[in-house]
């Protein structure tokens, strides 16, 4: 029983069991002191864990000893490794930048019960990417959802709206943990299981209409949870009115989470050898992703609000990584991967500047940002360069997002869903551009509560942005961490999968 | 000597390496200039040494590394490249004295800003001359583009706010809706990027042929810097910049970049002969036409000499665009020919603009009757690059004009000779119309429109030039433009390899 061979288990163990110990520190510096120490403890065991699997393979870990198909399973492949690399790496710059904006936006008494919360939704998000059991992604979907609730009600200090935000995602985020049960539980009517992959090769075959219940169900409840359209209506206000940190570290990682778990059950538990998949990505995800696509583009356009702007622009994307997916193909399938992990790193460099903004004007409506070049030239850049990187300038990751799109577009002959692609990012040119310009070409506000001496954001908010910022241009030059391991990944599943 | 390998990496770095030192140096104006002047000078001796290599049958190149899977940052110089490199360091190291001239001259603020973006923009533009395919040339156009609008939007009042989001808007959006898609859609087909001698695309006849057209009117409108009509409106509107801007970048480097672009793409992706024999650029050539004569109707009517002076350089560009798609070797060796001539004629005309802002506070054709009397070099100078432009000899301006006539009779396009010849008459009205203004009627007395006054002679007494830094780079352009007309041969040999495909 070595450390090594139990590294699988760490990224959900290590969070579980420390979330508690926050509530015997004195509120305030320790609690945050031990959920950073955590989270990069986390990020170093995410690591290794990728380091692992790139070299040596899919990793198979039976919790407890108990072998599957009766045991959980974590079954860690290149494509969960990905997502895992993700969130314990947005987890790592999030968790130090939360002081000082947690301290001016959260009763300081509350300060052991947020980074509680903090880490139980950070075991959670690793525990759905990580496991390899059907029903226990359900389980720790619902851990990463509960502690969402409780950290956008959070918001309420600031912003009473935060309150409602908060009801409406948990009644929108049951609505479709209730959904995704019934569908598993369909399913585990139909074949007796519940690890993955044993029910894949027990739904070999299966045509029926349980199954395809089961399959709607499951998509539906997904669906709910990474906010596809029209389902994402709980999201802009979550995103919005939640405190700072938490906008940036669910921004991040949430969805991208439901987006995983939806291709992990479209391609590793149901297969494209399942007919009812392929309508599925031709009628509903397809029509679906693009329409989200412009939609919410457009109503960001029109936001007053930058955090809302930026939750709107969230839903868009999301409209990118589903038209990956409807391809079916592996070009398609690599892309939606790519997005997912290039837009995490742009959105919470984003949100992190939003945080500043917030920080030291307590707004972050599009008028606090007039004149911020003067007044926050690295918040200011922070946000130009992620922002380039949503809209997709080469040099960025989300060039290389494009890129892949286009490419996935052009080699399963939907040309016309290339161009669909770069026509919504010229919509995020203008509620980008729009927000740029006020921050450079205005001038500061010279009356009102906006006005007067506003420094730069503390050094401890300041770095964990830059070092997103820096992995946003990293990336865009250096893509065999992101795209590299997401063309292998999308490899595996689409053979996995049972396609060619 | 550097070797010409070392030379383009640094091509890009060193000018970056000016941007910081610039940067550094804000609170001391002189030094900062010194920092901009140094930098030109080391940029230009690194394309002079590339475009020795190139002359002498050598073609460098570097490979940084790979991006995707068979999508380099890499480098390599080619004739059309290394010419491009040495026009364009060249008349950025003039245009920065001409710079440090009238930006004091002019009394603008955020000069340090200023500055920064030009290096920003200097080193993307050495990309784009050197970048070995698409994928790297499409990095560094992008960044060129993101550089000048702080450039663009420099005073920061309304107008410029609006311009500087036209100039974003269509530049951006052609790129990145147009430019983009054909790229990855050339990627698709022939899986690379790379400038190919003969054309990438000529090797996948079977799938690039049925797409050709397509594609190829992809690149020439996604290609929003070469300005064909209808995407056109950026240039015009970048005319809010200071002048030196509008100078160097909206008259060399960016709009350079654009129809260098567009040249490499005919040549090194189509393949000359790929073109011809799909007639893929044919209506393009149409559109190149009609951009010709349209944009010289619109300079016609423009009062503001720079606003007049964008839209013939709208004009003057579709020359390179219809070069590049007569799918002749003639055609694109005057297209060629085109990028370095009217850089030297247009950068004149435009500090010569500039000079007349500084010296005499005028910005329209206008009220600018009889001030070649008090500015007679600037005058002078402006004539001679009007002249270059129409295309008279001895001047560079008219081999490119006798390369594409000989172009269009090669590719049977006998009525693209008539668009010539009616624009070199068009250029004619609208060009040398403002110096003979300046020269022969007499200097209007305030808010008395005077008309026919008869020629008098220069009292040289009244002679008011802008500064010496103002008035002296324009003179040095303008000599270059003569000076090139008699070394048309070697340049010909030069871009020879060209018309053999690379």
């Amino acid at each position: 029983m070595t450390l090594a061979a139990q590294l699988p288990a760490l990224p959900v163990i290590v969070p579980l069991v420390a979330a508690p110990f926050t509530l015997l520190f004195k509120p305030g510096r320790a609690p945050w002191a031990w959920a950073s120490l955590i989270s990069w403890i986390i990020f170093a065991a995410c690591a290794a864990i990728v380091a692992h699997v790139a070299n040596a393979g899919v990793v198979s870990y039976h919790l407890g000893g108990w072998p599957p198909p009766i045991g959980i399973e974590y079954r860690i492949d290149l494509a969960n490794a990905l997502v895992l690399a993700l969130v314990s790496g947005v987890a790592a710059v999030v968790f130090p930048f939360a002081y000082q904006s947690v301290k001016a936006e959260i009763d300081e008494r509350q300060s052991p019960y947020f980074y509680g919360a903090m880490l139980i939704c950070l075991t959670g998000l690793l525990g759905v990417t990580i496991t390899g059991d059907a029903f226990n992604v359900f389980v720790f979907l619902e851990i990463a959802s509960l502690s969402s609730y409780a950290l956008v009600a959070m918001g309420a200090r600031r912003d009473r709206r935060a309150l409602t935000a908060a009801f409406n995602y948990l009644v929108m985020g049951t609505i479709g943990a209730t959904f995704f049960v019934i569908g598993l539980g369909l399913l585990y009517q139909a074949t007796g299981t519940l690890n993955m992959a044993d029910l894949h090769d027990r739904l070999v075959g299966q045509d029926n209409r349980m199954v395809e219940a089961g399959f709607a169900f499951i998509m539906i409840g997904i669906g709910l949870k990474l906010a596809m359209f029209p389902m994402h209506l709980w999201l802009p206000n979550a995103y919005a009115y939640a405190p700072s940190a938490v906008s940036a570290f669910i921004a991040a990682t949430s969805t991208k989470v439901a987006v995983y778990v939806l291709i992990r059950f479209f391609f590793t538990v149901f297969g494209l050898d399942f007919p009812f998949l392929h309508v599925a990505f031709a009628w509903t995800l397809l029509p679906v992703g693009v329409i989200g696509m412009f939609f919410a583009s457009i109503v960001a356009v029109f936001q007053e609000d930058v955090k809302r702007m930026l939750a709107y622009s969230s839903v868009a994307q999301i409209g990118y990584m589903l038209l990956g997916v409807s391809f079916g193909t592996q070009e398609g399938l690599a892309a939606a991967l790519v997005h997912l992990v290039n837009h995490g790193l742009m959105k919470g460099a984003l949100f992190m500047a939003a945080a500043c903004v917030f920080f030291r004007l307590g707004d972050h409506r599009c008028r606090a940002y007039e004149g911020l070049a003067r007044r926050m030239p690295f918040t200011t850049w922070a946000f130009i360069i992620s922002g380039l990187s949503l809209v997709g300038v080469p040099g960025t990751v989300g060039f290389i997002s494009k890129w892949y799109l286009i490419e996935a577009s052009i080699e399963a002959h939907r040309v016309w869903a290339g161009f669909l692609v770069v026509l919504s990012s010229l919509l995020a040119v203008v509620y980008v551009g729009r927000i740029i310009e006020l921050m450079v070409l205005r001038p500061p506000p010279k009356d009102g509560p906006l006005a007067g001496e506003i420094r730069e954001a503390p050094l401890s908010m300041i770095i964990p942005m830059w070092a997103l910022v820096a992995a946003n241009v990293y990336f865009g030059f250096r893509t065999g961490l992101t795209a590299g391991l997401a063309d292998q990944a999308a490899a595996a599943l689409m053979s996995s999968a049972g396609g060619g | 000597m550097i070797s010409p390998e070392l030379a383009l990496p640094l091509a890009v770095v060193v000018p970056l390496i000016g941007f910081f030192a610039i940067w550094a140096l804000d609170k001391h104006p002189n030094l900062r200039e010194g920092a901009t002047i140094l930098t030109g000078v080391i940029l230009l001796i690194l394309t002079i040494s590339v475009f020795e290599a190139v002359a002498g049958g050598a073609r460098p190149s570097v490979f940084a590394f790979d991006v995707i899977v068979g999508l380099p940052i890499a480098f390599s110089a080619e004739p059309l490249g290394a010419l491009f490199g040495v026009v364009a360091s060249g008349l950025w190291l003039v245009n920065s004295f001409y710079s440090i001239g009238y930006m004091r001259g002019a009394g603008e603020k955020n000069q340090t800003r200023f500055y920064m973006a030009f290096a920003v923009a200097i080193s993307s533009a050495m990309g784009v001359a050197y970048a070995q395919n698409l994928f790297t040339l499409f990095i560094f156009y992008e960044i060129l583009t993101l550089s000048t609008v702080p450039l663009v939007t420099h005073k920061g009042d309304d107008a410029a706010r609006r311009s500087g989001r036209i100039y974003l808007g269509v530049l951006l959006g052609t790129s990145i809706g147009l430019f983009l898609p054909a790229i990855v859609w050339t990627y698709a087909i022939a899986g690379s990027s790379d400038f190919v001698p003969g054309g990438l695309l000529a090797r996948h006849v079977d799938q690039a042929g049925p797409v050709a057209g397509v594609l190829l009117a992809l690149y020439a409108f996604g290609v929003g810097k070469a300005a064909l009509m209808p995407v056109h409106p950026w240039l015009p509107n970048a005319m809010v910049a200071p002048t030196p801007v509008s100078a160097f970048l909206h008259a060399v480097a960016v709009v350079k970049a654009g129809v260098f672009a567009i040249l490499k793409i005919s040549v090194y992706i189509f393949g000359v002969d790929f073109l011809a024999t799909t007639g893929a650029g044919k209506p393009i050539l149409y559109v190149a036409g009609a951009s010709i004569i349209l944009a010289s109707a619109i300079a016609m009517k423009k009062d503001n000499l720079k606003a007049r002076l964008a839209y013939s350089t709208v004009s003057q560009l579709s020359y390179v665009t219809m070069g590049a798609m007569l799918a002749s070797s003639m055609g694109v060796a005057g297209g060629a020919f085109q990028i370095a001539a009217h850089a030297l004629a247009k950068i004149t005309l435009f500090m010569c603009a500039g000079a007349i802002y500084v010296g005499a506070h005028k910005n329209n054709v206008s009220e600018m009757r009889g001030l070649g009397r008090v500015m007679p070099v600037t005058f002078g100078a402006f004539t001679i690059a009007a002249l270059s432009i129409v295309g008279l000899p001895p001047l560079a301006g008219s081999w490119p004009k006798f390369l594409l006539m000989i172009g269009a009779a090669d590719a049977g396009e006998r009525w693209a000779i008539a668009v010539l010849v009616l624009s070199s008459i068009l250029n004619v009205v609208y060009l040398l119309g403002v110096p003979a203004q300046a020269f022969y009627l007499a200097p209007a007395p305030t808010g008395v429109k005077s008309r026919g006054a008869g020629p008098e002679p220069i009292d040289w007494g009244a002679v008011k030039e802008a500064p010496l830094l103002c008035v002296l780079p324009p003179v040095l352009t303008a000599a270059g433009a003569l000076l090139l007309f008699f070394f048309a041969d070697p340049l010909f040999c030069f871009l020879a390899p060209l018309a053999g495909g690379g």
